[in-house]
């Protein structure tokens, strides 16, 4: 018989959860609330006799000091009550650690479907409330009907007896375990079971997946083993390992790229070869620190002689765009199952967030399914959650606001692992499989989530249909999985060890058993959530939070026996072989047997058409403006745009301490508050060595060309690590492509071809300036097809089309910490230094972006005479000789002296005059130029000879000092000063965007 | 020569500080063994075999149904009658957030009058409705019986929770203050009360509670994360204070340990005595 706890703060508390629903119906919708207070719902589907259910309310749900409860509904008061509660088969991670504690308490076992649920009720209280008002807050604030279900009770209907009633989220499937045939008969009957059942079979690949099968020997092989056409399992596996995310098809494909005005005409072969591999590969050979790339789940560099460190990065956009929160911590904890699972397993160290959305205050026409404002919430708490709770520290990130991302939004995340350089008297960063090794699962259980990704959203729902497709991460199953298999790694158990992310034990067991070439696999082994799940199902879900293992058989008890100890579950489900075969059984029955090499061979390549046409051909002119009159307010105004503005809010909600290792944090600067150019953290504690992470995004930039987009978004991941005294030799970068669909076609996609020889310069860019600078590409992902349709005004569809975007990323070894510099300013006095040269680059800047334009001088990299300007830098850091160091990166120098100033509580005092240029520039250029490859850098005066004489060859110039007065003093080319503002007044403006936010 | 200081680290169930805080325990000169909630319940590790017990922070059970109340259900259980001889043998105990949140929820803290079984004070959500990471400035009473906060008076360190904020009913805090059992308080950054003020006392505290003791002074309990300052460079600030030691002829660290160590050193030198 079900239970329905009710837990409440006593009245004299204050509800910091219900205050922040009454400000937000207030400050999103205009909803006036007088108060709200929030009713936790325990749910207990279990045959508990009074005396357990009293000891687990008065033990587990309830704080004796601050709650009340009762399995009866508290009379708590309201005009309207709004509860919400999970759909069938969402992660309810409240729910299972509930039971987790029932059964510690109790001393028992809950029987087979017996189980604990949590829900929340909101009870809102307000005068002029409305039922419109209510459901609102429900539907557009609380609830997303992805993952939960709602209701909404006036006070008039309210039943003080009953309540919510009891409403238990259930899966029943009631299903028997099924493996269907598939006919091949011709290729239409192929593509047809593909559409129907969602396979997203590649319609070129469908004939070699027919002639496979109706191959005589391949048929003999399959009659052996009961099999004839192919099973659903075996289609689904070949869908899974064909598809774009697995086996990225578009950066192997064919481009037929042209440049119709020049007649430039040229084909190339698999970008991924040219510009990704053959770079890294080149570096690899040069830089002894780089230990590992290209073929794991993660690249790994060497931090000192006895550790590695491990660096990757993902997106999780459609999951995000349909279910912020969910979508979010997914990603987040996902992405740390890559370290995790790479070599012989890593630690994590720390992760990185990016995130581009559109426009918070969007109040246009367009409908997307998550208002940006909302949507931006859900994926801020989302990787608050995921990072925090699983003890790694958020170190560094960027938030962008641009309206081509109201079709998707992009999440990225990194991750960073650590692992000794051995384990035992092997290398860690080495792993495979070998015949006779057991096949291990661990971490969470096997559910319907994430079986064709979002496809299934469109399926109807029923009271106990699971809502698999968006999951919630559960960082508590990782963390403990975490850790006990760091424990399994030093006790030298783990031979081989990969994630279960896309396409789940299919991915990861197929990719393992490449190295065995075979593997047995009894999938009735596999532990799940509830029963009815078909075999297909089994070994394509991507259910969470866990980890495939290869261990020795004789090591089968000491693993278990750990696994134990660490509360996680491990089961054994196969074997792996050198049989060449993919050998996959229920019940002794077999349903998938595919030889291994199949993949391998034989599939046609993927092609583009890519036709490039430069800006001025596409009508993008530099504009025609005069100079600006008043400049204070100018800067005022741009460092109030969402962009620049502070961020603050952010930063604060994660954990980026965590592990005792912070050496330069997210914010800086002596009141704490201003974005550091990169982290660095001191990742083994008794060494003085750390490591020095940024990002840099500058999507804008596309609109004049990917290349240079590209081009200086790596310029500029660079110079923040080296602003905070990163080693430019050992600089590896980690590439995160996010792309509009690139595939031409005349209707749907009629720009397909520009987008395509966007994405050939891409990565043309990332090639030429990885190659220039020495950088590695340690690790990165593609994600493509991010777009999409939003419903507008008279219900007309829009494609929205992100624009072209490149996240990168980069770590680099600080030899000694304590040199570290930060960018706010230091003392008065100090002098005041640009370095590089500022040249009329302002297309795609945020100061033309300000007044309307895009313009077409888009920030071109030099690393010729870039690089020689770094390592000189680079010295005089670790010299001491410079007392802050800022590079100048979107908003040019104004936004960035502005920066200086606020970080440092102090007032500069610069002149334009001094600034190095080429040819003569217009003041407004000087202050909002974008050129790539400046710092800003503050010098006290007794080491001014030593810093110009580093410094020398190269371009730089003493601009201005620093002052006690805490004024912005630009001087023009006028007697008057060009901007004279109070420092306080530029922080308040910079801080207004999003100044209440906590 | 005195005999080592052992110090024993809670792991397991999503608990997250203990590497720091074992590396933390061995600035101070104890020897630090990480050891499995379950490996004390099934008796593989032995609580007697140790000096100093650390509830270190993290997410146990992942925080869900109030901080640290699933993990004071597990111990309370299994290993209750263990944990209260452990600090009846005068041995000494810090919580440390997460681990505060447990200490409290397990009684261990206030132990008024040497009940440490009852539940009367509380950590609950912060009054800014978010998880925050911040520095914050700690005043130290100095007639305070804690061994942890001993010849400390003003120091700054991080705190990084969603549920901080000191409760208890005033008869509790009278109580506490009565046997100077409050032995931290968030300050403004010159060392005067926070007076509740936002973001000084960062969660709304009572009476600006960061930090008590039991009457004996050897349970301790702050929301701050001392082990999170075990370096000059965990600092918010110490890239100025190395600028400023530069321009001195200075070395950019200072010598010796931060002050967040040093509440592990006075542990240490206490047994030590």
């Amino acid at each position: 018989m079900p239970y329905r706890l009710e837990v409440t703060l006593k009245p004299e508390l204050f509800d910091a959860e219900g205050e922040t629903l009454r400000q937000k119906a207030r400050d999103y919708f205009g909803i006036q609330l007088d108060a709200v207070r929030t009713v936790s719902v325990v749910t207990v589907d279990a045959d508990l006799n009074p005396a357990q259910l009293e000891t687990i309310r008065g033990e587990v749900f309830t704080n004796p000091v601050t709650q009340v409860s009762s399995y009866d509904p508290l009379p708590v008061a309201f005009d309207w009550c709004v509860w919400i509660g999970y759909r069938p088969g969402v992660r309810d991670n409240p729910g299972s650690t509930g039971a987790e504690a029932i059964e510690d308490i109790l001393g028992i076992e809950l029987a087979p479907g017996e189980s604990i649920y949590t829900s929340k009720r909101y009870c809102l209280v307000g005068q002029d409330l409305s039922s419109e008002d209510a459901r609102k807050i429900a539907a557009d604030l609380l609830a997303n009907d992805i993952i939960q279900q709602w209701k909404v009770f006036p006070a008039a209907d309210w039943d003080p007896d009953k309540g919510i009633g009891i409403i238990i989220p259930k899966v029943k499937l009631d299903h028997t375990p099924t493996v269907s045939t598939i006919p091949i008969d011709s290729d239409e009957t192929l593509q047809k079971v593909s559409d129907e059942r969602n396979l997203a079979l590649n319609p070129n690949d469908i004939p070699t997946i027919r002639r496979y099968f109706l191959q005589e020997d391949v048929q003999a092989q399959r009659r052996q083993v009961g099999l004839s056409d192919p099973t659903d399992l075996e289609l689904e596996y070949i869908s899974q390992a064909r598809s774009d995310h697995c086996n990225h098809n578009t950066f192997r494909g064919l481009f037929h790229y042209s440049e119709p005005l020049s007649g430039v005409a040229e084909e190339v072969d698999s970008l991924f070869k040219t510009c990704i591999e053959a770079p890294t590969l080149k570096l690899k050979s040069e830089k002894d620190w780089v230990v590992s790339v290209l073929w794991d789940n993660a690249g790994i560099g060497r931090f000192d002689s006895d550790h590695y460190y491990v660096i990757t990065g993902e997106t999780h956009n459609s999951p995000s765009n349909m279910e912020a929160y969910g979508g979010a911590i997914t990603g987040i904890v996902g992405v740390y199952r890559d370290p995790l699972g790479t070599g012989k397993g890593s630690r994590l160290l720390m992760g990185g967030y990016g995130y581009c959305v559109g426009p918070r205050d969007y109040n246009g026409d367009l409908q997307p399914h998550l208002h940006p404002r909302r949507l931006l919430d859900g994926v801020i708490e989302g990787v608050r959650d995921g990072g925090n709770k699983s003890g790694i520290p958020t170190t560094f990130g960027h938030i962008l606001f641009h309206p081509g991302y109201m079709g998707k939004c992009l999440v990225f995340v990194t991750a960073v692992g650590l692992m000794p350089a051995r384990v035992g008297d092997a290398s860690a960063d080495q792993k495979t499989t070998s015949a006779g090794d057991l096949i291990i699962m661990c971490g969470g259980r096997v559910g319907k989530d994430g079986i064709h990704g979002v496809t299934a959203s469109s399926e109807i729902y029923s009271e106990n249909t699971p809502a698999g497709h968006v999951q919630i991460g559960d960082p508590y199953t990782q963390k403990k999985m975490h850790d006990f298999l760091l424990e399994a790694r030093d006790e030298g158990l783990i031979q081989f060890i990969t994630d279960n992310g896309g396409g789940g034990l299919s991915s990861s067991i197929g990719e393992s058993a490449q190295f065995s070439n075979g593997c047995r696999v009894d999938l009735e082994q596999v532990p799940l959530k509830y029963e009815g799940l078909d075999q297909w199902e089994i070994w394509i879900s991507e259910s969470q939070e866990r980890m495939t293992v290869a261990i020795r058989p004789e090591d089968r008890d000491r693993f278990l026996a750990l696994s134990r100890r660490h509360a996680v579950e491990s089961t054994v489900i196969g074997s792996y072989t050198d049989n060449g075969k993919l050998h996959i059984q229920y019940d002794g029955a077999t349903c998938a047997y595919v030889d291994l090499d199949f993949l391998e061979s034989g599939f046609p390549q993927w092609e583009f058409e890519a036709e490039w046409l430069p800006p001025e051909a596409r009508g993008l002119r530099e504009p025609v403006v005069g100079p600006p009159a008043d400049y204070s307010r100018l800067l005022r105004d741009i460092l109030s745009k969402p962009n620049v503005g502070s961020k603050e809010w952010v930063a604060r909600q994660y954990d980026h301490e965590v592990q005792g290792g912070s050496v330069v944090k997210p914010l800086v600067g002596v009141n704490r508050d201003v974005p550091s150019d990169a982290a660095v953290i001191r990742p083994v504690l008794t060494s003085d060595r750390g490591l020095a992470f940024s990002q840099a995004l500058l999507p804008t930039y596309s609109t004049v060309d990917a290349y240079h987009m590209t081009a200086c978004t790596i310029d500029e991941a660079l110079r923040r690590v080296v602003a905070v005294g990163g080693d430019i030799e050992h600089v590896g970068g980690v590439d995160n492509f996010c792309w509009p669909n690139i595939q031409y076609h005349p209707e749907k996609n009629p720009d397909g071809k520009f987008k395509a020889a966007q994405l050939v310069r891409s990565c043309r860019a990332l090639r030429d300036i990885c190659l220039a600078y020495g950088i590695p590409l340690l690790s990165g992902k593609d994600s493509m097809y991010v777009d999409g349709n939003l419903t507008g005004r008279y219900g007309v569809s829009h494609k929205v089309s992100a624009p072209e975007t490149i996240q990168f990323s980069a770590i680099s070894l600080v030899p000694d910490i304590a040199c570290c510099p930060t960018m706010d300013i230091k003392a008065p006095g100090d002098l005041v230094y640009l370095l590089g040269m500022t040249r009329d680059e302002l297309g795609g800047s945020e100061y033309y972006e300000h007044l309307g334009y895009v313009g077409c001088q888009v920030p071109q990299v030099r690393p010729e005479d870039f690089l020689p300007l770094y390592r000189a830098l680079q010295e005089s850091i670790a010299d001491g000789l410079t007392a802050s160091v800022r590079g100048i990166y979107r908003g040019g120098l104004a936004v960035h002296a502005a920066l200086a100033a606020i970080g440092g509580g102090l007032g500069l005092t610069l002149d334009l005059g001094k600034i190095p240029v080429e040819k003569p520039l217009r003041e407004d250029k000087l202050l909002f130029s974008e050129s790539a490859g400046r710092f800003l850098v503050t010098v006290a005066p007794d080491q001014r000879q030593a810093f110009e004489a580093a410094m020398q060859d190269n371009t730089w110039a003493c601009i201005g000092v620093v002052t006690e007065a805490q004024h912005l003093v630009v001087n023009g080319m006028s007697a008057s000063p060009l901007i004279d503002v109070a420092v306080d007044k530029l922080k308040t403006a910079w801080k207004a965007p999003f100044g209440d936010l906590v | 020569m005195t005999a080592t200081i052992r110090a024993l680290v809670l792991t397991g169930f999503g608990l997250n500080c203990d590497l720091e805080t074992a590396h933390a325990l061995e600035l101070a000169g104890a020897e630090a063994v990480r050891v499995h909630i379950n490996a004390l319940i099934d008796g593989s590790a032995r609580l007697d075999d140790y000096q100093i017990l650390a509830f270190g922070g993290g997410f146990s059970w992942g925080d869900d149904h109030g901080a640290g109340v699933l993990q004071a259900v597990r111990l309370r259980t299994n290993i209750g009658d263990q944990l209260r001889a452990f600090v009846e043998r005068e041995r000494l105990v810090i919580g440390i957030c997460n681990g505060f949140q447990t200490l409290v929820n397990l009684g261990l803290l206030p132990g008024f009058n040497g009940d440490y079984q009852t539940r009367s004070v509380a950590l609950t959500w912060n009054d800014c409705g978010n998880f925050r990471d911040d520095w914050v400035t700690l005043k130290i009473d100095p007639q305070s019986p804690c061994v942890f906060t001993r010849g400390l008076e003003v120091l700054d360190l991080p705190i990084r929770h969603g549920e901080g904020k000191f409760y208890a009913t005033p008869e509790v805090i009278a109580n506490l203050e009565r046997h100077h059992q409050i032995a931290a308080c968030y300050a403004k950054p010159d060392g005067t009360p926070a007076d509740g003020v936002f973001p000084h006392n960062p969660n709304g505290s009572l009476e600006d509670i960061a930090a008590i003791c039991d009457p004996t002074g050897r349970v301790f309990g702050l929301m701050p994360h001392p082990e999170a300052y075990n370096h000059w460079t965990n600092h918010p600030l110490w890239t100025r204070q190395a600028d400023a030691r530069r321009r001195k002829g200075q070395s950019a660290l200072p010598e010796g340990v931060t002050p967040g160590i040093q509440m592990f050193c006075n542990a240490v030198a206490y047994l030590s005595r």
